[in-house]
């Protein structure tokens, strides 16, 4: 599946290379122009449907969170548990964006630069996590890894625990992470050509001197954009992570299920608090978001200036 | 599908500059590569996917054929198995044919008009990307709840949605708004002005100028946004549970029958009802590839 979250962003990055239309451009015009009535009904219509599903829930979060006062709100973020599953998913983050960094640079790199058959299958093959449900992803886990995997016996015998441990938690928010940065890259490096890198090994750079600079300032805001989105899913996630982690509780609790917990125990102010935190992390992500595409649109702006 | 012949196709010439293909791959020319790094990259590429990701799905489908045919067929033809497939399949169906509707309306609204607070709709709309699912599903939960926002103005009307099928619908709307709105949206914008002046011009009305020529030429991006839409909900897990009230034969997912079974260590019946999942997915990802390829085409651009 070329895409879910970062296919539809990348496509509409590419948009915005290939010369965004701004509703002024429609909106200036007879022929694209529609009466005043229709506009601002189907803008209400729109809106009102934004507002429904996305505004609303999106508010809700943060007027439960402190609907019982800070006090409340402060002492659920400090409590020692909601301290080590906040502990926990940062380390699980920390490892597994730059593994899927290094995962993503290397990909785009052999399939934005080089032919070589079966390079459709293989962007398939990296999409895949994106079908996968999260569900499914951590019982394969569980199938290889759990007592009855297949490495159990082994793993028992040298007192090794994957599942219900945190290696079972950082392994499922890999999987569900591939694809973020490697499919941010991919379509990015493909428009670049290779043009430049040719031009840098002709007159003698090393390739690892070509890769970070020429390469790595080339592709640094979608390089950043493919980094927040990863980072957001792997700690957000939550159907995964919840099958491997045995949720117990200050030692393989992730902050998405120490919110499960807690709702579960009706400590609805003590969740939101907790899911104040994680919105706060989607809005920072969506900002980015933009400024990285506004940075995007500039630099493409540019080098046609220049090209001129 | 004759009739969405699209506005490019008929005039080829007509093509907007802007739509063109914009990689030329120059490669072919150039007989040898002389850039470094190959079987590195690739090596590393393979090896990093083979670990993480093809071989513990391999896992899943080696158990399976360990099972006999009856063992198999038991798990995932259970009737209580049979109605979560018919909750998940579809009330996906349905949200994401709600959300073509309206993904398309709010794509269109924010191409083609200006209004106070588009640039925050149209920053807002990826939320559901952003923000972890279990979080999307307490604060839908609360919003619908008997004594939630929401939920306590659709009381009195006799609607309840937390804890009922309605409220799997719901949470999955919520999942797979953006994605029908950013796989139309690039397509829209890439529209250029020159076919509907065209169609003006030659006397056609503003509502026939949209229905055979600006939506023909959006049908191979809403199906492709419709199905990706549909596959994303089917594997929904997390934003699902809290509001769904998980009752079987009602209001039970099929990820979430899968988690149930492992906690009662029945492993043969959790894997079983995951390879039936694979299956669909993979299903889905072949059609959304050939619907993909379809609108690429469609749009000019290579993919």
């Amino acid at each position: 599946m070329s895409s879910l979250a970062v296919g539809a962003a990348s496509r509409s990055a590419d948009a915005a290379a290939l010369g965004l239309r701004s509703p002024k451009y429609f909106e200036a015009r007879t022929a694209t122009r529609d009466p005043k009535w229709v506009k601002w009904t189907l803008v209400t219509l729109g809106v009102s449907y934004f507002v429904l599903f996305l505004l609303l829930p999106l508010i809700t979060v943060f007027y439960e969170a402190l609907r019982k006062g800070w006090e409340v709100y402060a002492n659920a973020i400090i409590e020692p548990d909601a301290w080590s599953a906040i502990k926990l998913t940062l380390i699980a983050a920390a490892i597994a964006v730059p593994l899927n960094v290094v995962f993503g640079l290397a990909a785009a790199w052999a399939i934005a630069k080089f032919e070589f058959r079966g390079k459709q299958f293989l962007i398939t093959l990296i999409d895949l996590p994106f079908s996968v449900s999260p569900v499914v992803a951590g019982l394969i886990y569980v199938l290889v890894f759990g007592a009855n995997g297949w490495f159990g016996s082994w793993l028992r015998d040298n007192d090794i625990k994957v599942i219900f441990a945190i290696p079972g938690i950082i392994l499922a928010t890999i999987f569900v992470t591939v694809p973020f940065v490697a499919r941010e890259l991919i379509p990015l490096m493909q428009a670049q050509g290779k043009e430049e890198e040719e031009a840098a090994i002709v007159l003698g750079a090393s390739g690892w001197r070509v890769f970070t600079q020429v390469t790595l300032p080339n592709i640094k805001w979608g390089l950043i954009y493919g980094v927040i989105l990863c980072n957001a899913r792997a700690m957000g996630e939550f159907g995964a992570v919840s099958v491997v982690s045995g949720h117990i509780r200050g030692l393989t609790n992730t902050m998405p299920l120490h919110i499960e917990i807690l709702y579960n125990e009706y400590q609805f102010a003590a969740a939101f608090a907790v899911a104040s935190l994680l919105a706060l992390l989607a809005l920072v992500t969506l900002v980015i978001k933009k400024i990285v595409e506004w940075q995007q649109t500039k630099s493409i702006a540019a080098s046609q200036k220049s090209a001129l | 599908m004759s009739s969405s012949t699209t506005t490019a196709d008929r005039w080829p010439n007509l093509a907007p500059a802007s739509a063109a293909p914009k990689t030329v791959s120059k490669s072919k020319r150039s007989t040898r590569n002389v850039l470094p790094g190959f079987s590195l990259s690739l090596g590393i590429t393979l090896t990093y996917l083979s670990l993480v990701v093809l071989l513990p799905l391999a896992a899943i489908f080696i158990k399976t054929f360990q099972f006999t045919w009856p063992e198999f067929w038991d798990a995932v033809a259970a009737p209580r198995v049979v109605a979560t497939y018919i909750l998940s399949f579809g009330t996906a169906l349905a949200a994401a044919a709600l959300n073509a509707v309206f993904g398309l309306l709010l794509a269109w609204v924010l191409v083609r008009y200006d209004f106070p607070g588009r640039k925050l709709v149209d920053t807002l709309v990826d939320l559901p990307f952003a923000l972890p699912t279990a979080v999307a599903g307490i604060a839908l939960t609360a919003l619908y709840a008997k004594n939630g926002w929401l939920g306590s103005m659709l009381e009195p009307l006799g609607i309840k949605v937390a804890f009922t099928p309605l409220g799997v619908f719901v949470a999955l709307v919520f999942i797979g708004l953006p994605v029908v709105v950013r796989t139309v949206q690039p397509i829209l914008q890439d529209n250029d002005a020159e076919f509907e002046e065209a169609a003006a011009s030659l006397g056609a009305s503003r509502l026939r100028v949209f229905v055979q020529v600006i939506f023909p030429a959006l049908v191979p991006a809403l199906l492709t946004g419709f199905a990706l839409a549909f596959a994303r909900a089917v594997g929904e897990y997390g934003s699902v549970i809290f509001i769904a009230g998980n009752m079987p034969y009602v209001s039970e997912i099929t990820p979430l029958i899968i988690i149930t079974k492992l906690e009662q260590y029945d492993y043969r019946g959790a894997t079983s009802v995951a390879v039936v999942m694979l299956v669909a997915a993979f299903i889905l990802l072949f059609a959304i590839n050939l619907l993909q390829a379809w609108s690429a085409h469609r749009s000019g651009r290579a993919s």
